[in-house]
């Protein structure tokens, strides 16, 4: 139990306040310029101060994420049972799947421009498309991968291929959604901060890019901070729903 | 009507993609209520067998039929048990019992009759020794006590038809001797035409009226044993002489297979 208590509530917090600790020391220790590095004491500042801004452009960067990833479940959901219910469909899919999966997703975001102008929509795309591939090919994984003799109780039983779906290829997936989704999710916010960059005049990305240009590198690196501690609660706030809703899977 | 429940005529089943049938030329015919068990060594076909006589195989010759009709025509007929207990992890052993009662009686069909349905899954398990364990996880019990819900699973709905594939295999033999009578006294009150496959010769003798042994490569039936034991048998019957003279004359016939297989088989370098 107190190994317990260490690992889940004292370790976290001790590694990261203790990096910090380090990198200030580092910068303090080598008189590195603010431009170049700036300590976390001054990022703290600077957080403080922009306050009002910084969360304007974070929650932007927050729904487009979220809408991006969203969308990427509702899809990636889709098309992966349609891959790990059918050869077919996964024989014939998985070439192009691999493929667009390849391409750098920020060389998109001006195609996704031209067509959509500059703003929200290309981040919500950019997030949905680099997000999605995992989930599919996560949610293909678990439906191929259901014993056969589930699938051969549930045909002894006359049982229809919805209702095996239902009953045993949905719910042994479940895990696989999960591991999939956590990977998701840091990914989606790598897609809309990257299209924010690029093309856009809201966000944590346009913020950076803006603070950037005028040599402000503390603001640039509280927007980083920002987006990394979004990161970590999305991924909190799914583990404890995956915690709740495959315990099974881990048995105790 | 001499017509069994089961009758196999000359069937045939070859798997696509594949050289030589699995079986080939399987007569046999199980009377309504009646115990058969096929036996004989791996890879001779016995399972394959019983996925043609629970419609999971289409015989590619030959003619199958069940209770009269297509094999897995009648929706909830069949009741099955594997070696691995295929529990689903996400449900309790109590859900997990049921469940072919969901299947079976559709979505509202189920919700309508789940108190009694409930009650007599709870009974069951009761009667299989699992009574404490209704609400527990399958993944928290021994593989024993899984083949046990397995078992139960198979009985739920009350088929006329129970296919049991080495559900006793991976068990310690104490366990399995345990099983035996309980699938014996099960069988005896309700009498579901039974077809067990299994390695094991004492179990096929303890729970079958007529043993089929079986040969490989492809697989076909060398040889049919009726069983004359009184019933019900029991664990210390299984070491009296006429028991034991049973189990060694089906030994005889599976080495003399495994010879004639053993010659069969290329030399490989």
């Amino acid at each position: 139990m107190a190994d317990w208590i260490l690992n889940r509530r004292v370790l976290p917090w001790l590694v990261t306040l203790g990096t910090f600790l380090l990198w200030e020391g580092v910068v303090r220790g080598f008189a590195i310029k603010t431009f170049i590095l700036p300590p976390p004491s001054l990022i703290a500042t600077t957080l403080a101060a922009q306050w009002e801004p910084i969360l304007q452009h974070s929650l932007q960067t927050l729904m487009t994420t979220l809408v991006g990833l969203a969308l990427a479940v509702g899809f990636g959901v889709v098309l992966g049972l349609a891959v790990g219910a059918s050869e077919k469909v996964y024989a014939g899919l998985y070439p192009l799947m691999v493929a667009f999966n390849s391409i750098p997703k920020v060389a998109l975001v001006p195609i996704l421009v031209i067509w959509f102008g500059i703003g929200t929509v290309p981040a919500i795309l950019t997030a949905f498309l680099i997000s999605f591939f995992p989930i599919v090919v996560n949610i293909a994984t678990g439906l191929a991968t259901v014993e056969p003799e589930l699938n051969d109780l549930m045909r002894s039983l006359g049982a229809n291929r919805l209702t095996v779906l239902r009953k045993v290829g949905l719910p042994r997936t479940l895990p696989y959604f999960f591991a999939a989704l956590k990977v998701a999710v840091t990914l989606a916010f790598v897609g809309s901060v990257i299209s924010e960059t690029v093309a856009a005049n809201a966000g944590v990305g346009y913020m950076m890019m803006v603070a950037g240009s005028r040599f402000e590198v503390p603001l640039v690196f509280a927007g980083l901070v920002v987006v990394g501690a979004m990161g970590i609660v999305l991924y909190q706030a799914f583990e404890w729903l995956e915690r709740r809703l495959t315990f099974w899977a881990s048995r105790g | 009507m001499s017509e069994g429940f089961i009758e196999l005529d000359q069937a045939t089943l070859r798997y696509p993609r594949s050289e030589t049938p699995a079986v080939v030329d399987i007569s046999l015919s199980v009377p309504s209520g009646g115990s058969v068990a096929l036996v004989g060594p791996s890879g001779c076909g016995k399972s394959s067998v019983l996925r043609l006589i629970a419609g999971l195989e289409t015989a590619t010759g030959g003619r199958v039929t069940v209770g009269g009709g297509a094999p897995g025509a009648a929706r909830g007929a069949v009741g099955v048990a594997f070696q691995k207990s295929t529990m689903l992890d996400w449900r309790t052993v109590l859900d997990n019992v049921l469940l072919p009662l969901e299947v079976v009686s559709g979505p509202t069909g189920f919700r309508a009759r789940w108190a009694e349905y409930r009650e007599r899954a709870l009974a069951l398990l009761a009667r299989l020794g699992l009574g404490e364990y209704a609400h527990r996880y399958p993944w928290e019990m021994s593989g024993g006590m899984q083949q046990r819900a397995s078992l139960c699973r198979a009985l739920i709905h009350e088929p006329d038809l129970l296919l049991l594939d080495e559900p006793f295999a991976a068990l310690d033999a104490f366990t399995r001797e345990d099983l035996w009578g309980l699938v014996q006294s099960i069988w005896r009150e309700r009498r579901p035409t039974t077809v067990l496959v299994t390695h094991d010769l004492r179990e096929a003798v303890y729970l079958a009226d007529t043993v089929y042994v079986f040969s490989k490569g492809p697989g076909r039936i060398v040889h049919r044993e009726t069983i004359d034991l009184p019933r019900p048998r029991t664990v210390e019957g299984t070491f009296e002489p006429a028991f034991v003279e049973y189990v060694q004359r089906l030994r005889g016939h599976i080495v003399e297979v495994r010879e004639t297989d053993a010659d069969k088989e290329p030399a490989h370098g």
